[in-house]
């Protein structure tokens, strides 16, 4: 089986794979990192969104041995320690949640999103959501709480 | 998933070499569709070769009036590219409305058109831009290259490397998407060149195709009034749950005009 090794949330992992393994599987199976969730696992709901060397990517359509040498981050890399990222906090805030199935890809997503636009407008950031499902809220609490957190982080680091 | 065994290419040559020796071997780029479909056990390849990490299938260069695009450049490379906003805005816009922004991450534009989904975005940009396809082995003009629902010319052991397109002198593309997949229900490419129109449609059947009766209107008057009473015929058009052959023959139409206005 081949070996992989990855930057995970910053600190370096191995372990062997079968070629078929998805990188969602590695990370929740191997390295028990079960933050990031499967929904459908048919590329389409994003509870699955992790950042792989930057870019968020659905983990349920990657192969862990493509990521060999790559940098991820997920869901439990995002907070500092005890304290919530911003964008964690405007959702605890704006109430961007209910069963929370969801949330760790939302919030993975939000971040790319803030990546690619500092202040994103709420018609933007709903064409952003397009990839990531949720059953639960209806949205506008998740969009109200990407708007607050993306504010949240711009004047963090302005 | 059947396992199969992973290579990572170090080399076009390598790639080309692998899958010509293995009958069934796969290239994989961005591997939107091909993992999706490997998940559902419609394939079972004895062996996957990544074409990540090849760094001279990647990139955006402009080459006289064209510009080309190497076949591992992702969907969100073309969208954000200043130099193809500049220069075919229409092919940005394309690129920023397939799927999602994580499909966009990973989907490559030589995937895309290798695939020739009957519903994907790129084949209606390669056709009605009038682009040319090169391969590992050769070049192949846009109107050889699509041949059918997922048929193209490809040959075993050809890899595309690069899609140049002509710049056009106005364009745009509608497309009228699936709510849930955001892939087209019908989508339609309009480009004006130099030396007349072409009118590119995909979704609405079973393989990218040009109405040719709008780009002889359109070549007499580039405006939406002069295509309006033209009909696409409904037959041969995809039917399914979300639109009907009648729909999707409207739905030309309505496509074409729309991208007829917004090419101005
Ligand atoms: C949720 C979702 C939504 C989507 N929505 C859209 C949409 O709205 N519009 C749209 O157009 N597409 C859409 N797609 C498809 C997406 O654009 C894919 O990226 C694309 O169809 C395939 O590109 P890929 O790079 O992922 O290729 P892969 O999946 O890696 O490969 C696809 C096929 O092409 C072959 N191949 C790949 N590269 C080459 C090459 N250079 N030379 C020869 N053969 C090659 C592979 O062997 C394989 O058979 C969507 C996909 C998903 C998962
Ligand atoms: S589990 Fe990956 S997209 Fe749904
Ligand atoms: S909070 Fe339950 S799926 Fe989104």
């Amino acid at each position: 089986m081949p070996n992989v090794t990855m930057t995970v949330n910053g600190k370096k992992m191995s372990g062997n794979v079968e070629p078929r393994t998805l990188l969602v599987q590695f990370l929740r199976e191997t390295l028990g990192l079960t933050g990031t969730h499967v929904g459908c696992d048919t590329s389409q709901c994003g509870c699955c969104v992790v950042h792989v060397n930057g870019d968020g990517i659905k983990s349920c359509t990657i192969l862990a041995v493509q990521c060999d040498g790559a940098d991820v981050k997920t869901i439990e890399g995002v907070a500092n320690g005890d304290e919530l990222h911003p964008m964690q906090a405007a959702f605890r805030e704006h109430h961007g949640l209910q069963c929370g199935y969801c949330t760790p890809g939302m919030v993975m997503s939000a971040l790319d999103l803030v990546k690619h636009n500092k202040n994103p407008s709420e018609p933007q950031i709903r064409e952003w959501l397009e990839g990531n499902l949720c059953r639960c809220t209806g949205y506008h609490n998740i969009v109200k709480a990407i708007k607050a957190g993306a504010e949240a982080m711009a004047k963090a680091r302005p | 998933m059947y396992n199969f065994e992973y290579h990572k290419a170090k080399t076009i040559a390598d790639a080309s070499a692998m899958i010509t020796q293995k009958s069934e071997a796969k290239l994989v780029a961005g591997g939107m569709t091909l993992i999706p479909t490997l998940k559902l056990r419609l394939a079972k390849p004895s062996d996957l070769v990544d074409l990540n990490g090849l760094p001279e299938l990647k990139g955006i260069k402009r080459e006289g009036s064209a510009v080309v695009i190497g076949a591992m450049t992702r969907h969100v490379e073309v969208a954000e590219s200043a130099e193809v906003q500049k220069a075919i805005p229409a092919l940005a816009h394309l690129a920023s409305h397939i799927g999602d922004p994580a499909v966009r991450n990973r989907g490559t534009l030589g995937g895309s058109i290798s695939n020739n989904d009957p519903v994907a975005d790129y084949p209606a940009a390669v056709v009605a831009l009038n682009a040319t396809v090169i391969t590992n082995k050769r070049k192949i003009a846009a109107d050889a290259f699509f041949k059918g629902m997922f048929e193209t010319a490809l040959e075993p052991g050809e890899i595309v490397t690069a899609v140049s397109f002509p710049m056009p002198e106005k364009a745009a593309y509608m497309k009228f998407p699936n709510p849930a997949s955001r892939y087209a229900i019908v989508g339609v490419f309009v480009a004006k060149h130099k030396d007349g129109v072409r009118v590119a449609v995909t979704g609405a059947g079973p393989c990218v195709f040009r109405q040719k009766d709008m780009e002889a209107a359109l070549a007499k008057n580039f405006s939406a009034d002069a295509i309006k009473s033209i009909a696409q015929k409904q037959d041969g058009l995809n039917g399914d749950i979300h639109a009907s052959p009648e729909y999707r023959a409207h739905l030309v139409g309505v496509m074409a005009r729309r991208a007829v206005a917004a090419a101005g």
